[in-house]
C-alpha cells in the first residue's frame, strides 16, 4: 500500500506520525522523498552539508571577532561565551547556546557563509541550540541531521499557514519561527513525542507573538543579533517545558493561525521597512544618517 | 498556498547578511554574467529602491560585483569583491540611483565584454534569495534562473518555435516552462525556454544553425 506522506497542518502531521509510529523528522524526510524524487541518502547528505556549514559558522563566530559591514556590531558572541564560564543568571548552557546563536548571525552580518534557518536574520537559533545540546548530550551528527528535518517540518507548516518573512509577518515570523523550529527539534532529539515537539513549537511562537521587525538603518544587525540570543533561550525553555509535560493550551495550528492574523494586522512600518519601532528612535536615525555618509 | 520543501526552510547555504539584498543580488549579477557569456571588461551596476538605500550596509554592491566576476552566490570571496575585480582587471562601476523603480530591489547590470559587445540585464530580487530577470537588452522578459534556461533571440516568423523545440526533443530535453516575448509583429522576439535538463552545447549549435531567423542563442 502506498501511503501519501504529505501534511499541511500540525494535526495532519500528528495523525501521520501516530498511524505509522514515526517521528516528525521521519515524516518530513518521507514527504521530501516523494516531493523531490531524491533518495533518502541524497536528502540526508544534503542536510548534512547544511549541518557542516552551520557548525563552521558557529565556530568562526565564536573564535574570531566578527565585525559587520557597517562596523556597528561585532564581538558580542565572544564576550557572552567568556562570561558564561562564570556565575550567571541564565545558566551556562543557555548562555553558550545564546552566544553560539549570536556568533552565527555576527558571521552573517560580516558577509560570512551561513545557512538560512528559516531566514538569514534568524539563522543563529537552530545551530546555536542544537550544536550546544549535542556537545552536552553527546548527540552525533545523525541525530542532528534528523533534528534539522524536525525543524524543517515545523518551519514548513509556519511558512505555509502563516509566514516566515519579516516583511510580511514581522519578527515573530523570523525569530519566532526559528525558535519554534529549534524547540521542536530539541524536544524530538531528546526523545520527546511528536505531540510534545509541537507543544514546544507552539509555546515558542506564543512567547514572541506580535514581535515587530524594526531593524536599525534597515540592516540585519540591530536588534536581530540579540534577538537570536533571545530565540535560543526561548527554544530551550519551551523544549524543557514540553518535555516536563507542560502543554500549550492553544494547539500548534491555532497558534500559527493567530500569528498569521497578528502579522497581517501589523503596520507596514513594523515589518522590515526600517521605519518603525527601534528604527524610528533618535539614536537609530542618527546611526542611519551617519552610515549613509560614512560608508 | 505556496508549497515549501525541507531545504526551502533549512537553507539555502548563503553569504550574508540578507537573502534578498545579498544572496539575491549575487544571483542576479551571476545570471547576468552567464547571459553575457563572455569575458567582462567593464561593468556598470546600478542599484534602485531599497537596494540603493541600504545596499552598502547589506553588501549589495559587493554581491553585484562578485556576480559579474563569475563568483557563485555562496562563494565566501563575495566580501572581497572590490579587491578581486581590481586583481582581475575588471572595471566595475557601482551607481546608487535615486530613480524610481517598479520593484524596490532592482538592479541594472550592464556588461561590456572584451570583444566590445554589450549586454544589459535588469532584474529584481523577490525575497529568500530568489530572483526574476525582467529585461534583457531592452526586451521585457520574465524568468527565475531556477532552471537551465535558453534565451533565444529570433525573428518573429511562423514555424521557428517548432524547429527549436524539435531540437530539444531530439536531445531528450524536457521543457518545464516556455514563453515568447516580442515588441511587435515581424520584429525581433525573444523565446525563453526553461528546461529540466541542461542543454548541451551541441544542441545550442544546432539551434544556431537553423539559419538567419535565429539571431542569438544564450544558455544560462
Amino acid at each position: 500500500m502506498s501511503i501519501k506522506f504529505d501534511f499541511v497542518s500540525g494535526d495532519e502531521l500528528l495523525v501521520l506520525c501516530d498511524a505509522n509510529g514515526i517521528s516528525i523528522a521521519e515524516a518530513m524526510l518521507k514527504r521530501e522523498e516523494k516531493r523531490s524524487e531524491l533518495s533518502r541518502e541524497e536528502l540526508l547528505f544534503e542536510m548534512r552539508l547544511n549541518l557542516d556549514t552551520m557548525r563552521s559558522s558557529a565556530k568562526k563566530g565564536l573564535e574570531e571577532k566578527q565585525y559587520s559591514v557597517t562596523g556597528l556590531m561585532g564581538g558580542d558572541a565572544e564576550a557572552l561565551l567568556f562570561y558564561s564560564r562564570g556565575k550567571s543568571f541564565s545558566g551556562e548552557s543557555t548562555l553558550r547556546a545564546a552566544a553560539s546563536s549570536m556568533a552565527v548571525v555576527e558571521v552573517n552580518a560580516a558577509m560570512g557563509k551561513i545557512v538560512a534557518a528559516p531566514t538569514a536574520g534568524a539563522s543563529g537559533i537552530l545551530p546555536g541550540t542544537l550544536l550546544t545540546a549535542a556537545e552536552e548530550r553527546g548527540w552525533n551528527d545523525d541525530v542532528l541531521v534528523m533534528g534539522l528535518f524536525t525543524a524543517a517540518a515545523v518551519g514548513m507548516l509556519i511558512a505555509r499557514n502563516a509566514s516566515i518573512s519579516g516583511a510580511s509577518g514581522g519578527c515573530q515570523a523570523e525569530i519566532g519561527a526559528a525558535a519554534a523550529m529549534a524547540a521542536a527539534a530539541l524536544a524530538e532529539c531528546a526523545g520527546g513525542s511528536p505531540l510534545k515537539a509541537l507543544h514546544a513549537a507552539a509555546m515558542a511562537l506564543k512567547n514572541v507573538m506580535g514581535l515587530v521587525c524594526d531593524p536599525v538603518a534597515g540592516l540585519v544587525e540591530s536588534p536581530c543579533i540579540k534577538r537570536n540570543a533571545l530565540g535560543a533561550a526561548n527554544a530551550m525553555l519551551c523544549a524543557d517545558m514540553a518535555l516536563a509535560g507542560v502543554e500549550s493550551i492553544i494547539p500548534f495550528d491555532e497558534v500559527v493561525w493567530a500569528m498569521h492574523s497578528v502579522g497581517k494586522g501589523m503596520q507596514t512600518d513594523l515589518k522590515e521597512t526600517g521605519r518603525g519601532g527601534l528604527a524610528a528612535t533618535p539614536t537609530a536615525k542618527a546611526l542611519r544618517s551617519r552610515l549613509k555618509t560614512d560608508l | 498556498m505556496a508549497d515549501y520543501g525541507a531545504f526551502d526552510i533549512v537553507g539555502p547555504r548563503m553569504i550574508g547578511p540578507s537573502s534578498s539584498h545579498t544572496a539575491g543580488a549575487a544571483k542576479l549579477s551571476y545570471t547576468a554574467w552567464k547571459i553575457a557569456g563572455k569575458d567582462v571588461k567593464k561593468a556598470t551596476l546600478t542599484l534602485y529602491g531599497s537596494f540603493s538605500d541600504t545596499g552598502r550596509g547589506h553588501g549589495t554592491d559587493k554581491a553585484l560585483i562578485a556576480g559579474i566576476l563569475g563568483l557563485k552566490p555562496d562563494d565566501e570571496r563575495l566580501s572581497s569583491a572590490y579587491a578581486l575585480s581590481k586583481q582581475k582587471g575588471v572595471d566595475a562601476d557601482v551607481v546608487f540611483s535615486d530613480e524610481e523603480a517598479e520593484h524596490p530591489n532592482t538592479a541594472r547590470i550592464r556588461i561590456e565584454s572584451k570583444d566590445g559587445s554589450v549586454t544589459e540585464v535588469v532584474g529584481v530580487s523577490v525575497g529568500g534569495g530568489n530572483i526574476l530577470i525582467t529585461n534583457i537588452d531592452g526586451f521585457s522578459v520574465e524568468f527565475t534562473a531556477e532552471y537551465p534556461t535558453l534565451i533565444i533571440r529570433q525573428r518573429d516568423v511562423p514555424g521557428i518555435i517548432t524547429k527549436v523545440t524539435g531540437i530539444l526533443a531530439d536531445n531528450g530535453i524536457n521543457i518545464a516552462f516556455m514563453r515568447v516575448f516580442r515588441q511587435g509583429r515581424k520584429e525581433d522576439a525573444f523565446m525563453v525556454i526553461e528546461t529540466d535538463q541542461a542543454v548541451p552545447s551541441d544542441a545550442v549549435k544546432k539551434i544556431l544553425s537553423l539559419g538567419p531567423d535565429i539571431v542569438q542563442v544564450r544558455a544560462v
